[in-house]
């Protein structure tokens, strides 16, 4: 019950974020703020997991990888691969739904408990619009380049952990990256990002949004964002994995 | 002029407030008072439209406030200032950025015209020099003082006070008192207020309405309350054998008897300036 319950309120105030803005200069800073936020916010995060994302996978991959008649070539394009099509966006937007999410959820939570939603209300401003509605949309403009970044810092942190441990020399790494390389793959890891972003956001706002109580429930709120969208992010991962790369 | 009549709100089984009615006037600090759980703040959250009653109507200087469409509602809340018991400021925001935002919110004037009425405000409740502190770094009092600075702003019609001295000491809450009587008069403002402050009733109640488990018990003005034979209003309102010995005293002076040369009405704010 409590289930139907929160996905009834969660649809509502997407539905309620629709409406005309009070001042569009004022919506817009707010935007640009929550950009800055969620985007420059989280870069030395994403930095740090995707080189280091990249490096592992170059090192296990060699290990696995031990018949001589595999070309090294083979390291980079599997590297390359897993990179852009599960790492970049998956593990980069985990580590997301728990730095963005649990900020998201406990400034809406700390703000309604310190009454500074009622606040706006009073004065007249549809606040799921200024609240929740910029902190969406800048989440689906930054969550896909922080992916696509992490995509690119992921293969150079594969590359230079190959070079370094000489594993696999970077011309032959170069190669590889360039055999069989499918544009889709991009295309469905993007699509993927898109999908983590709307819920990276939205999921923690609608759990601070409605928090009741004191910070104690802030707390609650916080965590309990960070765990669903982390349950709702591997779960769209699998149907979008089966709906775009599934055969037949 | 707030009118509302038959108020009556429910939660799950539980009714918080059944058939209150009454008038608060402009220009004058209208003043709801009662003990903890009596239903005052969930009775001015539905006077705000924070919480929508299950029955009766709210007119805003006769304009029915519980049957309007959102774009009405809205415009109806442009002309609400509230200040909240724990001041909600925004805490991302310095003190000028605070007492601003209605003004950048809903005005088109240029910065210089907004940062001149920003300026007065903060002057008007005596925080000048404050322009750029946070609110972590400001006392409780002073955190009132930019909630009310930024609740007037805009020059609102109807101002709204939840507990307005709580967690104050006796003078700073002096001081809040009077900058609402104040501001009350000057503007001819709706001033409705929540307490349960003793010296805010005595001091600022034009009219008083006493909610007991959700029902209204008892009104009338500051003088009125001295003479009050209800029962329940006397435990409330006089409570300790200080404030009866008070009671007596205000009794006595109203009646004549004993000399009143306290002289409090010509008290302002300013009187409590080195406090800040």
């Amino acid at each position: 019950m409590k289930f139907i319950k929160d996905i009834g309120q969660y649809v509502m105030m997407l539905k309620g974020m629709f409406s005309r803005p009070e001042n569009g200069k004022m919506y817009w800073k707010e935007f640009m703020h929550q950009c800055s936020d969620i985007g420059i916010g989280s870069l030395g995060i994403v930095v740090i997991i995707s080189v280091f994302i990249g490096a592992v996978s170059t090192l296990q991959t060699a290990y696995q990888l031990v018949s001589p008649l595999i070309p090294l070539s083979t390291i980079a394009q599997i590297v390359r691969d897993t990179v852009i099509l599960e790492f970049a966006p998956t593990l980069t937007c985990i580590v997301l739904a728990g730095v963005v999410g649990s900020k998201i959820a406990s400034e809406l939570g700390n703000m309604r408990v310190s009454e500074q939603i009622d606040a706006l209300e009073i004065m007249g401003i549809n606040t799921k619009s200024y609240l929740v509605m910029p902190k969406i949309l800048a989440g689906l403009l930054m969550i896909p380049f922080l992916v696509v970044l992490s995509m690119a810092l992921g293969i150079w942190g594969g590359r230079l952990a190959g070079d370094l441990t000489g594993i696999i020399p970077h011309d032959a790494f170069d190669k590889g990256l360039r055999e069989g390389f499918l544009p889709y793959n991009v295309f469905f890891s993007l699509a993927k990002s898109y999908t983590f972003a709307f819920i990276i956001a939205s999921v923690p706002a609608y759990y601070g949004y409605h928090v009741q109580g004191g910070a104690l429930e802030i707390g609650k709120a916080s965590t309990k964002a960070v765990v669903v969208s982390c349950i709702l992010l591997l779960f769209s991962d699998y149907i979008l994995s089966a709906l775009l790369l599934g055969k037949g | 002029m707030i009118e509302f009549k038959n108020i009556r709100k429910s939660f799950a089984d539980k009714t918080v407030i059944q058939d209150v009615s009454a008038v608060f006037k402009s220009g004058q600090c209208n003043l709801i008072i009662g003990s903890s759980g009596s239903g005052k703040t969930v009775l001015q959250k539905c006077l705000v439209g924070l919480f929508d009653p299950d029955s009766g109507s709210i007119l805003y200087d006769k304009k029915d406030f519980t049957n309007m469409d959102h774009k009405a509602k809205k415009e109806i809340r442009k002309e609400i200032g509230m200040l909240f018991q724990g001041s909600a400021l925004f805490d991302s925001q310095t003190v000028e950025q605070n007492v601003k935002f209605p003004l950048d919110m809903f005005t088109s004037d240029n910065h210089s015209a907004k940062m001149k009425r920003v300026n007065e405000v903060l002057e008007r409740v005596n925080l000048v020099g404050s322009n750029k502190k946070f609110p972590s770094e400001l006392s409780g009092g002073m955190k009132k003082r930019v909630a009310l600075a930024r609740a007037v702003v805009l020059n609102p019609k109807y101002l709204f006070c939840d507990e307005p001295n709580s967690g104050l000491d006796p003078q700073t809450s002096l001081v809040i008192d009077k900058l609402i009587k104040e501001l009350t008069d000057e503007y001819n403002i709706t001033t409705v207020i929540n307490t349960h402050d003793m010296n805010s009733v005595m001091e600022i109640g034009d009219y008083i309405l006493y909610m007991y488990q959700g029902e209204k018990e008892w009104e009338g003005t500051n003088k009125e309350i001295i003479f009050s034979k209800n029962q329940r209003l006397n435990e409330f309102i006089f409570a300790s054998d200080f404030l009866r010995d008070a009671k007596e005293m205000r009794m006595l002076e109203e009646t004549g008897k004993i000399p009143n040369d306290r002289d409090i009405d010509k008290m302002t704010s300013d009187d409590a300036k080195p406090l800040a």
